[in-house]
């Protein structure tokens, strides 16, 4: 079976939270994200622990979408900000713009006192990334995203104090900060895609080793949990294009 | 005490120039038959607390707006809100940008009469560049430096509840209470509004003892107010009103097709904005 984009994208985010035991997979920037987390417990990360986009714990992995048949508990938003300063939670999140050391910006594009565009606010982004794991999805790869310098510091990055900016995953490759002095690195590249795409579609120099590998390919038991279990609706091809 | 007053009441007893709270969660439970009122009042330079939606860009587009304190306005199912946009971009609100934890922490140090609460979200973070207010403290113990969150304090909270009963008790039945007993903790004067004025004796029939959110002792007014959640969502009462929330927001971004939309659904009080909405929803369903 050939993976799509946006399934190998899915099977990049999931892996981001391998390795993260019994913790709240916080799927938030967008359907690729609730995807990756749910299938890491679907596969080998079985003990995270996932939500449904409001308030409940689910006991089972439901679609994308989809109503869980059991409930493991209730995070209702008082509680999740609280988990946020406890730590036990690993949160994958959207950004308008990101630096090389993995700051954010979600909050307005242009001069804060009197912005271009004003986005979202800075939402939760600040002490998510002073206090959980963070990683970054980024479904369109573009050097209006990979920025040299984000208008808003909204998520810190590592030279701002941040806890731990794992990984970002794009729509091309897979970064991440693993590096001397934490600048972000070109971990892989997706199938399809060259090291010259993606260096072309970044606003500053990533580091590059000599040999980037390819991102790896979703197995055939990913695929099938992905089309048949999780995501028959196709939600992840709206935000990936093929 | 005689709680029970009309939407008119509530607003009427309001100020220019107040701290206003408001309930809820960026599209979901927020006050807006409250809300709206203001909006046909003549109330001016309101500054307006809240995780922010619909209530607070509605507020923006009829210019009620002064200062916001808030870390987001989402309308969740859309993530931008059109007017709150367009007051940033324009320069006419003047934004107090917190992280959300930090405004929860805001909202707990008001509820408990603390002069603050040390938390580290916003460390680090430009939401202290463009708060130069904000101050952090060393801890006494380990001398870890931390934001130093001061109360959100408010002259008025507004919060909507599905039940509440005469005395100014509010119970929540869906599946999460927000902030709402902290806003009317919060306030000098809380204002609940309700989908439904039941019995103190009914309360329990429909949810369990920790359904019951809000106490009489924080309630200055309760409001009978159906659907008073519209288009945010209040369940298990009502949904979010998707296709009306659509609606708002492609009105909301053309002046033209807002005047229209104001002149249709807003031009009267609550009783004919509900109307408006039912007429709305039969046209589109023929």
């Amino acid at each position: 079976m050939s993976a799509t984009r946006a399934e190998v994208c899915a099977v990049a985010c999931a892996e981001a939270f391998r390795g993260d035991g019994e913790i709240l997979a916080a799927g938030i920037g967008g359907a690729i994200t609730v995807l990756g987390a749910r299938l890491a417990r679907l596969t080998f990360e079985p003990d995270l622990i996932t939500h449904d986009g409001v308030c409940l714990l689910t006991g089972d992995v439901p679609a994308l979408g989809g109503t869980p048949k059991e409930v493991d508990g209730w995070l209702p938003f008082r509680d999740h900000l609280w988990l946020v300063l406890n730590g036990r939670r690993h949160v994958m999140l959207g950004a308008g713009q990101i630096d090389r050391h993995g700051n954010s910006n979600i909050s307005c594009i242009g001069d804060w006192t009197r912005p271009k565009a004003q986005l979202l606010g800075s939402r939760g982004a600040p002490g998510n990334t002073r206090c959980n794991t963070t990683s970054y999805w980024i479904p369109k790869h573009s050097p209006r995203v990979f920025v040299d310098r984000v208008d808003m510091v909204s998520g810190v990055g590592w030279d701002r104090g941040a806890h731990e900016i794992r990984v970002v995953v794009t729509d091309l490759a897979v970064l991440d900060f693993a590096t001397p002095d934490r600048r972000m690195r070109l971990r892989s590249v997706h199938p399809g895609v060259s090291v010259a795409d993606v260096v072309g579609r970044t606003g500053f120099d990533l580091v590059i080793d000599n040999e980037v590998p390819e991102t790896r390919r979703p197995t055939g038991e990913e695929l099938r949990i992905i089309r048949e279990v999780l995501d028959p609706g196709g939600l992840r091809d709206r935000e990936v294009g093929a | 005490m005689k709680k029970v007053m009309s939407i008119e009441q509530v607003v009427g007893s309001m100020g220019s120039g107040m701290t206003i709270g408001i309930g809820g969660w960026g599209s979901r439970r927020k006050p807006m038959a409250l809300v709206r009122a203001i909006c046909r009042s003549g109330l001016t330079d309101l500054t307006v607390v809240s995780y922010g939606g619909a209530d607070v860009g509605l507020l923006c587009a009829y210019g009620k707006v002064r200062r916001l304190f808030a870390p987001f306005v989402t309308l969740d199912s859309i993530p931008l809100e059109p007017h709150f946009r367009s007051a940033r971009q324009s320069g006419s609100v003047e934004f107090v940008e917190y992280d959300e934890g930090m405004f929860m922490f805001g909202l707990l140090a008001a509820a408990h009469g603390l002069p603050f609460l040390p938390t580290y979200a916003g460390l680090g973070s430009d939401v202290l560049r463009v708060n130069p207010g904000l101050r952090t403290v060393r801890s006494p113990y380990g001398g870890e430096e931390l934001v130093a969150v001061p109360p959100l304090t408010m002259d008025v909270a507004l919060v909507h509840l599905n039940r509440a009963d005469h005395r100014g008790n509010g119970q929540y039945l869906g599946p999460d209470p927000y902030f709402d007993d902290l806003y009317c903790k919060a306030a000098d004067r809380a204002y609940v509004s309700c989908e439904r004025l039941v019995g103190t004796g009914e309360l329990l029939k429909e949810g369990p003892v920790q359904s019951l959110l809000v106490s009489r002792a924080h309630v200055t007014g309760v409001v009978e107010a159906p659907n008073g959640a519209h288009p945010t969502t209040c369940e298990p009462d009502a949904e979010r009103d998707e296709a009306f929330q659509r609606l708002y927001a492609r009105s909301a971004a053309e002046p033209a097709e807002w005047a229209l939309f104001r002149d249709r659904f807003l031009s009267g009080d609550e009783g004919a904005y509900q109307a408006a909405v039912r007429r709305w929803h039969e046209e589109d369903s023929r």
